[in-house]
Formats: structure tokens, C-alpha cells, sequence
């Protein structure tokens, strides 16, 4: 085996300096009849070359050759090569956690650098190193909020991402916490009178995501205080970072966390990606994840090192802040990578050319007959198309054209039939929308024509066009 | 002059200054693509009030800036590649380049988690084949994929009793946690609304049989248990303690940290466990990147099955994959989306190049070297549990500490001889705890300089404790305050 760096004489004389003549008495200690006699059934050996070749042929098996119009959490953005050119130094991503800070200034250094981003992005007074993901983030805000309040009542916009929802749900079930759900209002915005309804004097928290599952960016002045006014805290949940370059991020707030996925990290059929916690200085110790702190050596020189652990789980055990013991590290360090790469104003510049691009798919799309675009709030790169005709049979006809043409709502949000999601962002260019909207204007024709005529006649025009 | 000029320095111990520090109006380190459509700004389309102006602070460097800055502090790190990295319970064992050639393959690596099921066929079956290779090495029924990291695997496990225990009519109050676990036990504990009662350890560090069947009451939902333990040794008796915990009516969760030690040798499914979890990057060489991602893969059996977290991937007999929603006894998600696929293609693509013999030596080898390193090194540490080890070995400070020098001053030292250290203080139940784990990947030639530099490191505690007590001499940065930056946090730079 290639991975192994022992010969069979060194294994020998490694038995003999133990005094034993086989490897099967090194493991004399688990009993007889619990041994494992077989031969374990995988795949395997192979070698280097057959590995590559069958992951190649998984990989074909993908939708490589589609433009993608798909986001919902998850967005598909240009990398730059130096992220993965950096990314593949041994010394970043062979590295375990840093608690030897001498050995680890490299990561460490990076990290401080992430939580700083982090925090000018968002506003925030500071950041943690990072978390899992951005569902389970949220989460995190949510059980720091309870802990922060002692009050055991979670109210949740329903434009929340619904798989968010859905973590949330399975971390609150046992605490008997309950969560009460605030849906939005014509406009895609979070519905402010079913808020106040929902609020009282034992609500924690408030989640509310911006833009939100259906690409609305909230306007959180109002929310903000009552919220406060009800004395719970407000989470902001953010899984489009990259358009807070160009939005104000809510002052308000008293956590901002999400996803990160959008900076530099691979949208990898879901993960791993990076999620990241920002909050007010005041609340630190009650934050869950790692810190990287600033101190100096003995010679006064400035270092870095994992800081306030004494909420973390190797110390507290039960007591601790948060069970999570990994974080994102290295998808941190890719975040970390882009936004110094793209920095203050390439950042700046790719978040309008989503803005622009979206708007422009968006309007496009406004004039074809029977579509609409239902919810006039304003959005970023993310918005709701209300389809002329079925959303399943329009997505086929898309992808007769090399296109994932967006989310069916309809599998999240029942009232939202026919509904899609679409985000636009830079890997998609003006031809491709361009395809896109003569889709759906054919798809809109066909359906008129069928509409206009009787149901004989519907079938003969479908057969022409096949 | 000024009070800090700026020499020129050897790279080595130059001031990298942070990327902020480095920044200066005007640069840039991307270009972006012309416009295609006419560029409407931010005010313009989501108006005034809404709209950002600049993020203050933000760096401004070019493409080329950033290439050394991060090049720089590589190097002021120490990783798997760079030397032996003998830490315990974290498995460092080599992360072979293929895996990460094939995690980024175009379509493993683009394909987004809503893309058609039809036409994300590739990304399900590796799901899906990976699944398989976790149960056919646990023995287990059947595998979720979707925990992040082994916590979050702990954390489902242990929710999926609390499901499978309400269903039979009690859910229960407590879990039985012995007291040389893992911090993460009993902090998963709390999280899933349990009660965690202490389990002490017997005379040889393994759990005291006569103290289990006191403490598994009615009350107690079950047991959570690493094995081989954080001593390194295997639990002699698991066949016992699992049949005592079922008879209780209770389940056991073995947290499969320590699965390097038994891969291909024994299966947990087959000593009594119900419910597992596995931490890929140590056991299956998925790269720990500095503190993740990982992923931590649950594996139960056929009692435990309806609650595995939703969705799960399913092969249908035509031979497609999908994702299986319909789950309605399910725990729920833990998570977005499938899991940390990523992590996953490279787990897999390890197993696929090792195969079951490969895994198996793999396992022999870790052993081996682990029990090597104890028997080169108990004449001058101490050896609390003088037992055969599996995949590590815990030592002990306590006859230096008797000079003064702890066991993270011999840690720190042993960096000046160009190591890793060791995980020090680990387990709680070894005071000054030396916890060495080798893994597989770790030549005999590596071993005998580390017992060297070991050896010359009890040496100097005898001759110079002071000497010790200031090590490293050798790196960037010496010992740094972390009292200081634990009082007075600064978590991030400022203009």
C-alpha cells in the first residue's frame, strides 16, 4: 500500500523489539469471539490512476455542462485560482486545530484576519472562526440568544431558509422550546403585524434572514424595535454575504450570522462550507465556536492564539457553550483568501454585477406574457418568478437548454405554486438569459395556443413542435 | 529615527503584518468582466436607505500581495506533511493528493444541491457508495452522511435514542458518560436534553462493571462509550456491558473517534454497539485543515434505522439514486442540504485505494507503532495503565513534574527537536497526561528520532528543568500570553 511508510522489515524488528512473533497478538486484548475473521467487502485496492478514473466517471454523471440559475443557499460563484493555489499548501490543510499556537501562527494569524472580515463585514463588534454551516449557525444564534435571555420562546420568520427551519427544529425539540412561525406580506417582506402578534414577554429571539429565502432584502428599522421593545434579541441570518457589499448591513442587530459559502468556496452539492457568527462585544463569552485572540510572546512580539475556551466543550464538558468541537477552518481560510483578493472594491464592483444582471433577467422576464414577478420588494441576485404555465414543465423545457432554470417554491412553500426561485449571478452571461427568457416566452405561446384552442387541436400544435 | 524601522528580516522571522496593514487605496487583486447589460448602481436599484457605500476597513492588495502574504504564514505552520504529528485521539495519518485532484473534479465540485436528482446521479452514488463501505466496516444496518463533524454525529446519535426511547414510551433522563471521555460527550449530551451522569473507571482505565450495573437505572437512556478508550486500550469486557446496558433497556452510542484501531480488526456492530459515529478525518485521512471541515457519518442498527436523519440516498432496483424524504419517524436534519460532500468523495477515494486489506494493515500498523513508542519511552515516563495499547499510548509528566516540568513544557521542547507535540493533559483521569498516537503513517525511522528526541528531553529535565520550561527556542513566536488575551480580548484589528 503506497500510504504506508513501514517495510515488511521494519514491521519485523518493531514485533521482535516487543517481544512478539505476530501482529495478531498486539491485538490479544479484543476478545476471540468479537474479532472480525472475514475479509472486510469494499472497493479496492486501487490505484492512483484507477481512483481518478472512477471518480472521473462520477463527476461526468453531473450537470457540469448546465448554466445554473440555482442559489436557495448555496450560490455558484467564479473562484479565483490563487484560493485553491493557496488552499493546497500541506502546511493550511494538513494542520490540525491550532492549540500549539507556536507551531500554528500561520492558521492562526489567518483566522484573526477571518474574524475581522467577518466583522467589518456585518458591522459587528466581533466574529468566531467560523461554524459549520449556515443552518447550523442560525441555530447556534438561537441557543446563545436563550441562554443570553433565559427566556425559552423562538419566533422565526417563515422566509427563514426552510432547511434552517428545519435544523433549528431539531435542536429546539427536546429543550420543549417552542417556535412560532411569522409569515411574510404581499410584498416578500416579513409580515411586521404578525410579528408584533407573535411577540411576548417570553420571546428570546427573532430570526429573520436577509434577503430572505425568497430574495427580498427587509428593511429592519421597524422589526428592530419591536423586537427590542419586547426585550428579545435579533438574529439576522445572511447566506448571501456577498450582497452586503452593496446593502447596509442592519445596524440593529444583535447577532448576524449565516452562511459563507458565497466567498470563494465550492458549492460542492451542499458542503462543506463556512458558517460564521458576529455579534456585540458584550455578548463574547456566550459565544459558541472557536475565537482567535491577539497577545504577545515573551519577547513582546505579537502572536496569536485560540482564546476565552473556558466556554468551550474540552474545558466545560456539559457546561459548555455549544457541543461543536471542528469548525470550517479551512473553508474560512478560502473566504479569508477571496475577500482579500477581491477586496474592498472588487467586491464592491462583482456585487453590482450580480445587482445589475439580476435586475436585468428580472425585467426581461416581467414583459413575457403570464409571467410576473409577484413580489416588488427590492432583492439583490435572488428573486421569485411566478411561471406562465406549470414550474415543473417550464424547468424541462429549460433544461432542454442547458438550463437549471431555478427552485420550485412549490416544494417549500405550498401557496407558492408555480413559483420559482432564480439567482443570477456572475457565472451566468447576458446569451444564457437571453435563452432563458425565449424559453419562457415559448413555453408562455404554447400555452396560449393551447388555451385558445379546443383540446384536439392542443395536441396536434404539440406534435408540430416536437 | 523611527521608534520600529522596517529592516529587511530572513523570512523566517520577518513581521508578516496583517493583510489590513498591508493595504493601500486603489488596488486591486481581481479584474472583473466587462459589463454585459448597462451597470445600474446599488442606489439606483434597491435606493438610498438600503444601500451600502463602502465596507470601512476592507483591504485593498493586489492579486500578487495576497499570494505571499498567505505563502508566508504557511510556513509559520507545522502539518502532516511538514513531520510526524504524534497528537492523540486526532488520528493526523497522511491526506493523500489524489483525494483532493478528485474532490475537485468539475461536477463533484459544482454541482449544486438542488440540481435535479436525474442529473446529479454521480454526486448520489458516491453519497450513496460511501454509505455502504461505513456499514460494511461498522457492521451497522445503515449511514447517514449528513452530520458535519463528529459532534454533530454524537449529537444525532444520541438524539435518535431519545426518538427511539420515547417511541417505546420513555424517553428517559440520563446518559452514563465515563469520566475519560471526550469533552464533546457530555457536551452532546447536554445539547440533546439529556442528563449526563459520571461513570468512574476502573483500576486498568476501562469501565468498572460493578459501577455500571449501579448506575444503569431505568432512568438512564443508555451509555456513550469510546472505544478502544481515551487511554488507547480496548474494553476487555464490551461484550458484557453492552449485553447490561440492553438488558436495562438502555442503548449504547459508541463514539468511533478511536476507529483507527479497529478497522478491519473488529466491528462495533458485532461487540453490542447500536449506534456509532465515525470521524473521517482522522480515521479516513480526510485532510483537518487546520480545525475542519470534517464530517462524522452515523452509523446504527436496524432499531435505530427510522430515525436516521432525512433525507437519506437510496439506490432504486433500476439501479438510480435519489434522496429519500419521506421519513416520518426521522430525528430531522442537522444540517443543510446532504452533509459535507467534499469530505465525503475524499473519505471514499481512501477507502477505494486501501480496499479492505489495505484499511486492515493500515489499522495493524497504527497499533504496532503505537505500542512501540510506549514500550521505547515507559522506562523514563511514567506508564499509569501498564496494559497493551491499540492505536495510542498514554504516558505521563509525573516524574518530571516532580522537577517542575509539565507535560506542555516537554511538549513545547519537543518542537525545538522539530516535532509535533503530543496532546497534552488528555485524558482527565492521567494527571499530566502524554497522550502519543503515531498512526499508520509514521515510518519506524520517524518513530526511533522521536523516542530520541523524547529521550533527550527527559534527559534535559533531569540536567535543566529552567532550560525546558522556556522551550521553543526555535520558532517564530516564543510562549505566548494567553492569560492576557483571554482577559483583555482582542478579537480583531482595528483601524
Amino acid at each position: 500500500m503506497r500510504y504506508l511508510p513501514n517495510s515488511p522489515r521494519d514491521r519485523e524488528e518493531m514485533l521482535r523489539t516487543l517481544g512478539h512473533s505476530s501482529i495478531e497478538e498486539l491485538f490479544a486484548q479484543i476478545p476471540e469471539q468479537i474479532r472480525f475473521p472475514g475479509r472486510l467487502d469494499l472497493p479496492g485496492p486501487l490505484s492512483e490512476q484507477e481512483v481518478l478514473e472512477s471518480f472521473k466517471q462520477a463527476a461526468g454523471q453531473s450537470t457540469r455542462e448546465y448554466a445554473s440559475l440555482l442559489g436557495a443557499g448555496a450560490y455558484l460563484h467564479f473562484r479565483p485560482a490563487a484560493v485553491d493555489s493557496l488552499l493546497s499548501r500541506g502546511e493550511f490543510f494538513t494542520a490540525y486545530t491550532p492549540y500549539q499556537a507556536e507551531l500554528a501562527q500561520g492558521t492562526l494569524q489567518a483566522m484573526f484576519e477571518f474574524q475581522t472580515l467577518i466583522a467589518q463585514l456585518t458591522g459587528m463588534e466581533v466574529s468566531n472562526a467560523s461554524l459549520y454551516d449556515g443552518s447550523t449557525a442560525t441555530t447556534e444564534a438561537v441557543l446563545m440568544s436563550l441562554r443570553l435571555t433565559r427566556r425559552n420562546r423562538v419566533v422565526v420568520a417563515k422566509t427563514l431558509h426552510p432547511e434552517y427551519r428545519e435544523v433549528m427544529a431539531t435542536y429546539l425539540r427536546q429543550m420543549g422550546t417552542e417556535i412560532a412561525d411569522v409569515s411574510y406580506g404581499a410584498s416578500g417582506q416579513l409580515d411586521i403585524a404578525a410579528l408584533e402578534s407573535a411577540l411576548s414577554k417570553e420571546t428570546a429571539v427573532v430570526v429573520v434572514q436577509s434577503p430572505n429565502f425568497l430574495g427580498t432584502i427587509e428593511r429592519f428599522g421597524v422589526i428592530a424595535e419591536l423586537v427590542h421593545r419586547s426585550g428579545a434579541l435579533l438574529v439576522v441570518t445572511v447566506n448571501e454575504p456577498l450582497s452586503l457589499a452593496v446593502v447596509n448591513p442592519p445596524a440593529d442587530a444583535d447577532i448576524i450570522c449565516g452562511e459563507a459559502q458565497s466567498f470563494g468556496v465550492p458549492v460542492a452539492f451542499g458542503g462543506p462550507y463556512v458558517g460564521f457568527l458576529a455579534t456585540r462585544e458584550k455578548f463574547v463569552r456566550q459565544m459558541p465556536g472557536r475565537l482567535v485572540g491577539q497577545t504577545v510572546d515573551t519577547e513582546g512580539r505579537r502572536g496569536f492564539v485560540l482564546t476565552l475556551a473556558t466556554r468551550e466543550q474540552h474545558i466545560r464538558r456539559e457546561k459548555a457553550t455549544s457541543n461543536i468541537c471542528t469548525n470550517q477552518s479551512l473553508c474560512a481560510l478560502a473566504a479569508t483568501i477571496y475577500l482579500c483578493l477581491l477586496g474592498k472594491h472588487g467586491l464592491k464592483a462583482l456585487a453590482e454585477h450580480n445587482l445589475t444582471m439580476a435586475h436585468y433577467a428580472a425585467d426581461q422576464l416581467a414583459a413575457v406574457p403570464g409571467t410576473s414577478i409577484p413580489f416588488a420588494s427590492p432583492y439583490f441576485n435572488e428573486f421569485v418568478v411566478k411561471a406562465p404555465g406549470r414550474a415543473d414543465a417550464l424547468l424541462s423545457e429549460l433544461r432542454q437548454e442547458s438550463i437549471l432554470g431555478g427552485v420550485n417554491l412549490e416544494r417549500f412553500y405550498p401557496e407558492l405554486k408555480d413559483h420559482l426561485l432564480v439567482c443570477v449571478t456572475e457565472t451566468v452571461n447576458k446569451v444564457t438569459l437571453d435563452r432563458m427568457v425565449e424559453v419562457y416566452r415559448d413555453f408562455s405561446a404554447q400555452r396560449q395556443v393551447k388555451a385558445a384552442a379546443p383540446s384536439g387541436a392542443s395536441q396536434a400544435v404539440g406534435q408540430e413542435k416536437a | 529615527m523611527k521608534e520600529h524601522p522596517r529592516h529587511a528580516r530572513p523570512h523566517i522571522t520577518r513581521d508578516e503584518n496583517l493583510i489590513f496593514e498591508r493595504s493601500s487605496p486603489g488596488k486591486c487583486g481581481v479584474d472583473l468582466p466587462a459589463p454585459e447589460v448597462p451597470a445600474a448602481s446599488a442606489a439606483e436599484l434597491l435606493g438610498e436607505d438600503l444601500s451600502r457605500q463602502e465596507i470601512p476597513g476592507f483591504p485593498e492588495v493586489s492579486e500578487l500581495e495576497v499570494i505571499r502574504h498567505f505563502t508566508r504564514l504557511s510556513t509559520w505552520n507545522y502539518g502532516v506533511d511538514t513531520g510526524l504529528y504524534p497528537l492523540g485521539s486526532c488520528t493526523m495519518k497522511y491526506n493523500p493528493r489524489i483525494n483532493e485532484v478528485v474532490a475537485g473534479l468539475e461536477g463533484l465540485a459544482t454541482d449544486h444541491p438542488y440540481a435535479p436528482a436525474e442529473l446529479t446521479q454521480g454526486c448520489l452514488k458516491v453519497l450513496y457508495d460511501t454509505t455502504r463501505c461505513m456499514a460494511e466496516i461498522t457492521g451497522m444496518d445503515a449511514v447517514s452522511l449528513q452530520p458535519s463533524a463528529g459532534a454533530q454525529g454524537e449529537l444525532s446519535g444520541i438524539l435518535m435514542i431519545h426518538a427511539c426511547m420515547a417511541d417505546r414510551g420513555n424517553p428517559r433522563k440520563y446518559v452514563l458518560i465515563p469520566d475519560s471521555a471526550h469533552g464533546t460527550n457530555p457536551a452532546s449530551v447536554t445539547t440533546s436534553g439529556y442528563q449526563v451522569k459520571n461513570l468512574k473507571s476502573d483500576a486498568h482505565g476501562c469501565v468498572d462493571l460493578g459501577e455500571l450495573e449501579l448506575a444503569m437505572t431505568e432512568d438512564v437512556a443508555g451509555l456513550m462509550l469510546t472505544i478502544p478508550n481515551t487511554l488507547g486500550i480496548f474494553e476487555v469486557h464490551i461484550r458484557e456491558i453492552c449485553e447490561l446496558v440492553h438488558r436495562k433497556g438502555g442503548l449504547v452510542y459508541m463514539d468511533g473517534a478511536n476507529m483507527n484501531a479497529l478497522v478491519g480488526v473488529a466491528r462495533p456492530a458485532d461487540f453490542g454497539a447500536d449506534v456509532m459515529h465515525l470521524n473521517v478525518h482522522k480515521t479516513f485521512s480526510t485532510p483537518h485543515g487546520g480545525g475542519g471541515p470534517g464530517a462524522g457519518p452515523v452509523a446504527v442498527r436496524k432499531v435505530l434505522e427510522p430515525y436516521l436523519p432525512s433525507p437519506m440516498v437510496v439506490k432504486s432496483p433500476d439501479g438510480t439514486y435519489s434522496l429519500d424524504y419521506d421519513r416520518p419517524k426521522s430525528i430531522g436534519r442537522v444540517r443543510a442540504f446532504y452533509g459535507n460532500f467534499g469530505v465525503v468523495v475524499r473519505t471514499l477515494a481512501f477507502i477505494a485505494a486501501n480496499g479492505g486489506e489495505g484499511l486492515r494493515q493500515s489499522t495493524q500498523d497504527a497499533v504496532l507503532n503505537a505500542n512501540y513508542v510506549m514500550r521505547k519511552l515507559q522506562d523514563l515516563y511514567e506508564l499509569p495503565y501498564n496494559e497493551p495499547c491499540m492505536h495510542e499510548c498514554v504516558l505521563s509528566d509525573h516524574r518530571q513534574a516532580a522537577r517542575g516540568v509539565h507535560t506542555m513544557d516537554i511538549a513545547k521542547r519537543l518542537i525545538d527537536y522539530g516535532f509535533h507535540p503530543y496532546t497534552t493533559a488528555f485524558p482527565l483521569i492521567v494527571p499530566g497526561a502524554v497522550m502519543i498516537e503515531p498512526t499508520e503513517s509514521a515510518s519506524k525511522e520517524e518513530l526511533d528520532e522521536f523516542i530520541e528526541a523524547m529521550r533527550a528531553v527527559a534527559e534535559e529535565v533531569e540536567e535543566n528543568p529552567e532550560f525546558v520550561l522556556k522551550a521553543p527556542y526555535t520558532t517564530r513566536v516564543s510562549r505566548l500570553d494567553e492569560a492576557t488575551a483571554a482577559r483583555k480580548p482582542i478579537l480583531r484589528w482595528k483601524e
